[in-house]
């Protein structure tokens, strides 16, 4: 059985919270690279401020967003890996606090949603754990800013709804959003398990790399005729009005019920930032 | 068109404003989000007098990050601004000449806008590190114990904005994708 200590854990956490907060995945960029040559006059602007404002990040001026987000990690960690010296949670929020007390950045993350005391260094953390197997430790760092996630919704549909109940409810999502969640989005979507699991589905399908289609030709059809109509809606970059309203539509299913199709929307602004090591 | 801004703004300036115009301000600015928004019109409503003069000015919805070491502010963009529309209404009746944010406003604070002269400036959203250049100079004003929720005093340069909702009531985030719809 392999040993890791959690300090090391936590060592490569805080190292992922930092360059993702400064460094806009490449794909990201080159998805926004690409959206510039589709837009005009004001809603280019936005994505050349964009542009710009990851080089500047890049460079460590400043973070890419002010809204340095909540912490979403994701942990794949073989069954065969023993964790010593502390608990994997403890590991990932002391790699947060590290990070997030020497950068600057900002402090989101209140004590209580009710009684909003500030917990003064970004933690906690959301953890989501998946047991692998294996003797390695996988672990993406997502920053998760509010002003998208603000915006995004479930539904427990009907299954006479299918498909068509689908696209409607992810298009009135993206329609009342309109500019509020930082377009071009990228939309998460997550089909089938019980509530919490097509949630999870959708926050996970946020960080597929931008250009790879659900690996079911069926599923990849359905995302790039969503992706379609969902830009036909004119919202744009920034909101202001244009082509590009998201540079990607992602959908993980589930098996579910057969009374449920539940459905969950996350969406994702343009600044999504996560960054994945392996230990 | 792109007009070149200065605080005060004062009313026939504003009025020269269409949805749509790019601008660049420079001069002085307040922060404020939803907890600042919450104190001061609390503090509104209670009738005390306000230790800052909104006659004119404009208000940044914005969190900052801290600054780097020699630098003055951290990332500074805007902040999702219907969140503090229903504060809004009461700061515009004292006279404030507009805001500055992303996203869409109530029909309440359209009305109160309408009815005040005044106009809704957006910043790009996620331009936090880009913004954060155009803020030469940031004085900690009001509730310090809010952290990147207090009221600063930013002094800005050439702090690029759209003119959102014009003082006639044009919407850019209802023009705007208009124009693009179905095409």
């Amino acid at each position: 059985m392999r040993q890791i200590h959690a300090q090391d854990i936590a060592a490569i956490v805080k190292e992922l919270c930092v360059k993702a907060n400064f460094e806009l995945p490449a794909d990201v960029r080159a998805a926004l690279q690409a959206a510039y040559h589709r837009e005009e006059q004001a809603s280019r602007q936005v994505l050349d401020d964009l542009l710009q404002n990851a080089t500047i990040a890049a460079e460590r001026e400043a973070a890419l967003c002010q809204d340095t987000g909540m912490v979403v990690a994701f942990v794949e960690l073989g069954q065969a890996v023993q964790i010593v010296g502390g608990l994997l949670t403890d590991a990932i929020n002391e790699g947060v606090r590290q990070a997030y007390r020497e950068q600057p950045f900002r402090h989101s993350i209140v004590q209580d949603p009710l009684f909003r005391t500030n917990t003064g260094d970004n933690t906690p953390a959301v953890v989501h754990l998946r047991l692998v197997e294996g003797e390695k430790c996988k672990i993406t760092v997502a920053p998760k800013g509010f002003g998208s996630e603000n915006m995004s919704r479930v539904y427990m549909l009907n299954p006479a709804q299918g498909w068509e109940g689908v696209e409607e409810r992810v298009l009135a999502t993206v329609q009342e959003a309109g500019p509020n969640p930082c377009p071009p989005l990228i939309v998460g979507i997550g089909l089938g398990g019980t509530m919490e699991k097509a949630v999870l589905l959708a926050k996970e399908a946020l960080f597929r790399p931008l250009g790879e289609s659900n690996p079911d030709p069926r599923y990849a059809a359905l995302e790039a005729s969503l992706l379609q109509a969902i830009n036909a809606s004119g919202i744009g970059p920034g909101g202001i009005g244009g082509r590009t309203t998201a540079l990607a539509v992602h959908i993980n299913s589930y098996p579910t019920h057969i009374a449920g199709l539940p459905l969950a929307i996350n969406l994702q602004c343009h600044s999504c930032r996560h960054q994945t090591a392996v230990l | 068109m792109q007009h070149r801004l200065t605080t005060p703004l004062l009313p026939t300036i504003r009025k020269e404003l269409t949805a749509g115009d790019t601008c660049l301000l420079s001069g002085e600015i307040y922060t404020a989000r939803d907890a600042a928004h919450a104190r001061l019109v609390a503090a509104i409503e209670r009738g005390e007098e306000l230790p800052l003069s909104l006659q004119d000015a404009l208000v940044y919805y914005v969190g900052p990050c801290r600054p780097a070491p020699g630098r003055v502010i951290g990332a500074a963009g805007p902040t999702t601004s219907g969140r503090v529309d229903v504060y809004t209404p009461t700061l515009l009746r004292l006279g404030l000449a507009g805001t500055i944010g992303k996203g869409k406003r109530s029909p309440e604070v359209k009305a109160a806008m309408l009815a005040h002269g005044a106009v809704y400036f957006a910043a790009t959203g996620g331009a936090g590190a880009l913004l954060a250049r155009s803020v030469v100079a940031s004085e900690l004003l009001l509730y310090p114990d809010l952290g990147t929720e207090a009221v600063y005093r930013l002094l800005v340069k050439d702090l690029p904005l759209l003119v959102a909702i014009d003082c006639q009531g044009n919407d850019i985030y209802e023009l705007g994708p208009q124009r693009y719809r179905d095409k």
